[in-house]
């Protein structure tokens, strides 16, 4: 309290010097204030990205692999009106599943899945679903919270059950209110009773291994029903491929053993894959990529707010010197009415300040503004920490005190003698 | 009179300035200057005093170690019971703000600052609590008439006005010793006069006053007079004479 009674007439002092070279203060200022301004944007970025990343996980799983089939690209390429009715045989086996659940180390559960887009119909109500015929395992691997009734089983399994379990978008889609559990909907040729639904992940940029309108089959019950050929029929005659598996989720036993895991799996499949049918996503990868893009905005932002707070810093400086030299009387005055060096320095100090902050105020202002233009027009999220007002204030008194020292010493190191008789 | 050597009694309790073999030399190339050579006298509570000498007698020197701004080369300045000249910066700055008053020739008020807060610049400097300081501001204004003009900027002022200011101010720490230096040299006759009637009344009121100047008709209003001449003691004419 005692402190605040005596830096106020200071403060004050440091005001009304700001107010009067408004020009030159503000001039003084924009060094800091984009120095303040880049280091809360960059907060904000940065823990935009991270938020990013770690949604990243959540859909993903940190410790999942995943086994995509994929369509050979030079079958794409001479896929000429000759070759129409041919079926493309590619992708994943139950094989490749078993090898790499008996090769691979740290594995500790393959969930093998096949898709398809089907059209699912309940009453009047028509929906392209996609059917994923899997086993219970995926509801392991792939985590999400049950709404209602229950998610399939090893029963449902070896019964070769018409049973499915909908996402609760799709449910949403087929039949907006009523009770879902239990009903009967026809997918394609076959007719399902609903026993469970789950919620999905909507929405970001990774993709999520499920999707909004999903709907899970035993992958025995798929079998029987419609086979392992997904056969279109066109205008042209019939197009149809043959996938054993769309993919297989592998879930290893802790994060330090996935990206060897990957490895292996790759090593395994591509001994026994002539040609390039399949893809490994790694969610870590992602993952990590993320992180290495906020890294890179750090750095960037941080050396950018780095040069402008030192060059900031260098400007109020050399202000205050210009004031020392302006202001040597009044130092001289106070010197001879008894002020110690050391109070001369607090003042020098607190004048520096006042500035420092002034800039840091202005430059917090275009720090919020900044992610908030960066979000508009560029949809990478940003969040604007509150600790940000106490940093960007940390930052302008650190700043008012390192470059405002050298100053404040010039001015406590004047002899009261010689600075009375200057004019 | 006596010049003594270095450490010498302590002075009288009714002295409150006093110097024994005060020296003060610069060193000016491979030339020494003896601004001061040896000089000794005492002066007590309540008097009034004038130094004078013309320029380059060693008048501002004087005042500069009279008013601590300044340390003796030797010799031994006791400034209200305690040896000043052998203090540090910090205590010399601390008897500065406790013991004396300063009024300088040409003011020297800080431009930024109102009437009311010069007068309380040496009150913030010793700790005073802000409604202390507007209080006291307001008395000392109302003591040298200028209780009118609290919240003026010097600049709005008359050269005498703002004089009355800095008596003000030179009051603030209710010093033992006021020191004026050439108070009127930048005032013209009438508010030389009424200045000058100022310091009488503090005299009056028991304050010591020291004055430095040039002027023999401002040092006539002193009680007693030393005359300093090339660094040395010319003359002194003790009070009553």
């Amino acid at each position: 309290m005692n402190q605040v009674r005596y830096f106020w007439p200071f403060i004050k002092l440091g005001l009304s010097d700001v107010w009067r070279h408004k020009t030159r203060s503000l001039l003084t200022m924009l060094g800091m204030v984009f120095g303040v301004g880049s280091v809360i944007a960059m907060l904000a970025v940065g823990e935009g990205a991270s938020q990013q990343a770690l949604d990243s996980i959540k859909r993903l799983g940190s410790e999942n692999i995943m086994v995509m089939s994929v369509k050979p690209t030079e079958d794409e390429g001479t896929s000429t009106g000759a070759q129409r009715g041919r079926l493309a045989v590619y992708g994943l086996l139950y094989e490749d599943e078993k090898r790499i659940l008996e090769t691979v180390p740290g594995v500790v559960i393959t969930v093998p899945a096949r898709m398809t887009r089907r059209n699912a119909r309940l009453n009047e109500r028509q929906l392209e679903m996609r059917v994923v015929e899997t086993i219970p395992g995926w509801f392991e691997v792939v985590q999400r919270p049950i709404l209602a009734g229950r998610v399939l089983t090893a029963n449902d399994m070896q019964m070769r059950a018409n049973v499915c379990v909908l996402t609760e978008h799709g449910v949403r889609r087929l039949l907006a209110a009523e009770e879902m559990i239990g009903q009967r909907i026809r997918i394609a040729s076959g007719v399902f009773e609903v026993i469970g639904i789950v919620k999905n992940e909507t929405g970001g940029t990774v993709r999520a291994p499920d999707s909004e309108a999903d709907a899970y089959i035993p992958i025995t019950t798929g079998t029987k029903l419609f086979g392992e050929a997904n056969i279109r029929y066109s205008a042209g005659g019939m197009e149809g491929e043959k996938v054993e598996l769309s993919q297989i989720i592998v879930k290893m036993s802790n994060t330090a053993a996935v990206e060897p895991g990957s490895k292996a799996i790759e090593a395994v499949l591509a001994r026994f894959h002539k040609k390039k049918d399949f893809r490994i996503d790694v969610p870590l990868t992602l993952l990590r990529e993320a992180e290495r893009t906020k890294r890179t905005y750090n750095i960037v932002l941080g050396a950018i707010a780095g040069i402008s707070l030192l060059v900031g810093g260098i400007g109020i400086m050399n202000i205050m010197l210009a004031s020392v030299t302006e202001r040597t009387k009044e130092i001289g005055i106070r010197r001879a009415i008894g002020a110690r060096r050391s109070r001369i320095v607090v003042q020098f100090l607190i004048n520096t300040c006042v500035l420092s902050i002034g800039g840091g105020l202005l430059g917090l202002l275009l720090g919020v503004g900044i992610p908030f233009l960066i979000t508009a027009f560029t949809d990478m999220p940003t969040v604007v920490q509150p600790y940000s007002l106490a940093l960007a204030f940390g930052i302008s008194v650190g700043v008012g005190i390192v470059f405002g020292l050298y100053p404040a010493m010039r001015a406590a190191a004047l002899d009261p003698i010689e600075a009375l008789r200057h004019e | 009179m006596i010049i003594q050597t270095t450490e010498s009694l302590r002075p009288l309790s009714d002295e409150v300035v006093r110097l024994d073999g005060v020296t003060r030399h610069y060193t000016v190339g491979e030339e020494i200057v003896r601004a001061l050579d040896g000089v000794s006298f005492s002066m007590r509570r309540g008097s009034y005093w004038a130094i004078m000498g013309p320029s380059g007698s060693g008048k501002s020197t004087m005042l500069n170690i009279l008013g601590c701004l300044d340390r003796p080369s030797s010799g031994a300045y006791w400034l209200n019971g305690e040896n000043v000249a052998e203090m540090d910066d910090n205590a010399l700055s601390d008897h500065r703000l406790r013991n004396l008053g300063f009024v300088f020739q040409s003011f020297h008020l800080i431009p930024q600052l109102t009437v009311s807060e010069n007068i309380e610049v040496p009150m913030l400097y010793l700790g005073l609590s802000q409604s202390d300081r507007k209080r006291k501001a307001e008395v000392l204004a109302e003591r040298v008439g200028m209780s009118h003009r609290l919240r003026h900027l010097p600049s709005e002022l008359s050269g005498g006005q703002r004089q009355r200011v800095a008596v003000a101010r030179a009051l603030a720490n209710d010093p033992a010793v006021l020191l004026a230096d050439e108070p009127t040299g930048n005032l013209d006759s009438t508010t030389s006069v009424q200045i000058m009637g100022l310091f009488q009344e503090l005299y009056e009121q028991g304050k010591t006053v020291i004055l430095v100047t040039h002027e023999p008709d401002i040092a006539a209003y002193a009680k007693a007079c030393i005359v300093l001449k090339d660094g040395v003691i010319l003359s002194v004419t003790e009070e009553g004479k």
